[in-house]
């Protein structure tokens, strides 16, 4: 089964997709590099809580979990656990 | 008579100390904006040489160095236009030519963007780079440097002497135009004033008022916020999105907001949330919205969410900045009308010969007074169909393009459109435009944009798109290729692949067909 960090990846990339090849860094921001806008947060929240079969409270919608790759793994990874979920 | 940096001056001396910006990197009073402003002015004079009437572009997002651009070149005597940070290299280079840009303002994070823009385009002298520009930095034939070293000199002993009167041009806005190509509004100083009293008349706006800005400065309902609060003293908390309402929403409480302008989409996002404090919304006693009407549910969920709040549904368009707005008191009474004329203005529904129409009879907006633009930036054609004659021989009138009805008792209601102009996010799409980018994309033999109706954005565009036989093109590879060409609010949502098209019997895209379709009305039987 895919990492966590690799099914947001393939997502980020799938969806926000761009012409040039190099890979996203995990800890760079997506929204200060216009890889994902403000409308882009409503389907990045939307998808993480079906695929992850979690529930993305309003407050835990800040960049502090949703900023870059690293902070998405991290949150997911939280909410599962938290959740009883296999992480 | 005034130009309309003397608002500036005149708040930056009634009450010096007073906040003009608050910003992601602190808080500016209206003394220290004013100086500021004379330094920034002085840079453009001194070292850009900018002249009487010469236009300074701002490629810049929401922060105090776009609104510091924006009274200096006024200061200055030039001309300024803010163009949205998400705008690639192309559109940027076609934007500098037309207007034959000879300052480019810009930052860091968009260097790349920008520098390859101003390679194609030979007016533009000086480029100013909010940031570290980097090291061996080229931009054609200007020359380039730091905003710090740019501003460096120290406040002018006595400011620049107002340069030009209020009939000059003051800024270009630009618009999306059916054509395709964005056409520059103009707009002289006594434009904005016109405008800008008029509004502030309804919102009974004053110099205690705090208005809370998330929307693009390169949007007129953004920068009309900045506008506005300097002409009456007040502060603007400027922020650069709507992305995060958690990190939002708790200002309106912490910086005491008084007046929250909104588009649709955040409407929707704010009456979704489930955590709304409502601590956050005591101390506001306005929301205005514009781009497009708001569902009646949002409107009813909006005003217990705000309870001390009125709420302003309002109708504009760059070419008048804004034309009709509804007294909060009748939004029980007719939540779907966009109201009457802003004071001091006119407005009718017209017939094809400009004449107006009974009640209830639909035709086309027309507009009169003073805050009606001067043309379209070097587009003639373009300006002779939208301004036509008016009342006296020195007069134009604007017309908007957009069909309305009036009921008995005289308030207006939207119709649709005449063109093809999409409303999404708040803002105009041309699908010209977007077709033109996806035809560039080679494989693509047909295209056509349509708005699909969505709850959050208003319309969702969808590109409905044939390919060459042979070839192979993933929905991946369209999105990537409009990402890499268009701003945000312009690329599809949705890509649907077809065989064929329907077209007229000259071979034209039935593009209104479509769009029909994605609204789920019933076809027209001929559009062509």
């Amino acid at each position: 089964m895919q990492t966590i960090q690799t099914r947001i990846r393939d997502f980020i990339n799938e969806t926000f997709p761009s012409t040039t090849a190099e890979e996203i860094p995990a800890d760079q921001s997506l929204f200060d590099t216009g890889i994902i806008d403000s409308i882009g947060v409503l389907t990045l929240v939307t998808w993480i809580e079906q695929e992850f079969e979690i529930v993305v409270d309003d407050d835990d919608v800040v960049p502090e979990n949703l900023d870059s790759i690293g902070q998405l793994t991290r949150y997911v990874h939280e909410k599962r656990t938290a959740a009883g979920l296999a992480p | 008579m005034n130009r309309y940096e003397v608002f500036l001056r005149d708040a930056a001396r009634r009450r010096p100390a007073h906040e003009a910006i608050v910003h992601a990197d602190g808080r500016t009073s209206y003394a220290e904006l004013d100086a500021l402003v004379d330094r920034c002015a002085v840079g453009l004079i001194q070292r850009a040489g900018l002249r009487n009437g010469e236009r300074c572009v701002l490629f810049l997002d929401n922060r105090l160095e776009t609104a510091v651009g924006i009274f200096a070149t006024l200061r200055a005597g030039g001309v300024f236009s803010v163009i949205n940070p998400t705008t690639k290299t192309d559109k940027l280079a076609y934007v500098l030519n037309n207007c034959e840009a000879s300052v480019l303002v810009t930052q860091a994070s968009l260097l790349a963007a920008a520098l390859a823009a101003v390679e194609q385009s030979p007016s533009v002298r000086h480029v100013v780079v909010v940031g570290s520009p980097g090291t061996h930095v080229h931009a054609g034939n200007a020359s380039v440097c730091t905003w710090s070293d740019f501003i460096a000199s120290e406040s002018p002993a006595s400011s620049p002497a107002p340069v030009g009167i209020d009939i000059d041009l003051a800024m270009l806005v630009y618009t999306s135009g059916s054509t395709g190509h964005p056409k520059g509004v103009m707009m002289t100083h006594k434009n904005i004033a016109h405008a800008a009293a008029s509004i502030t008349t309804y919102l009974e706006s004053h110099e205690d008022d705090v208005v809370l800005s998330v929307l693009p400065l390169a949007f007129d309902y953004g920068l009309y916020q900045l506008l506005m609060c300097v002409k009456v003293g007040a502060t603007l908390v400027l922020e650069k999105s709507f992305a995060f309402p958690q990190k939002i929403l708790p200002l309106l409480a912490s910086e005491r907001v008084t007046g929250f302008p909104l588009v649709p989409t955040m409407a929707a996002l704010i009456v979704q949330l489930r955590n709304f404090n409502p601590d956050w919304a005591a101390s506001v006693r306005y929301l205005t919205n514009t781009a497009a009407a708001l569902p009646p549910a949002h409107i009813l969920r909006l005003q217990e969410m705000f309870p001390a709040a009125r709420v302003y549904s309002m109708y504009g368009m760059t070419e008048s900045k804004r034309c009709t707005w509804l007294p909060p008191d009748q939004l029980a009474k007719r939540p779907d009308s966009v109201g009457i004329a802003i004071p001091g203005t006119e407005v009718w529904v017209a017939d094809d010969d400009g004449k107006p129409v009974a009640a209830n009879v639909i035709g086309e907006l027309v507009v009169r007074g003073g805050h009606v633009m001067q043309g379209y930036w070097r587009n003639e054609e373009a300006t002779a169909r939208t301004l036509r004659p008016g009342r006296y021989p020195w007069e134009k009138v604007l017309h908007t393009g957009d069909l309305f009805r009036m009921d008995e008792e005289g308030y207006l209601y939207f119709v649709g459109r005449k063109d093809d102009i999409i409303k999404s996010r708040g803002e105009k799409v041309s699908p010209k435009e977007i077709e033109n980018v996806l035809y560039a994309l080679p494989g693509i033999k047909e295209a056509a944009i349509v708005g699909v109706p969505d709850d959050v954005l208003g319309s969702a565009l969808k590109a409905i798109i044939v390919i060459a036989e042979d070839v192979q093109i993933e929905v991946r590879d369209i999105i990537a290729h409009c990402r890499a060409h268009l701003e945000d609010f312009m690329i599809p949502r949705e890509v649907e692949f077809r065989s064929a098209l329907p077209k007229t019997g000259t071979g034209k895209i039935r593009r209104a067909a479509l769009q029909a379709e994605a609204e789920g009305r019933e076809l027209p039987a001929d559009d062509s």
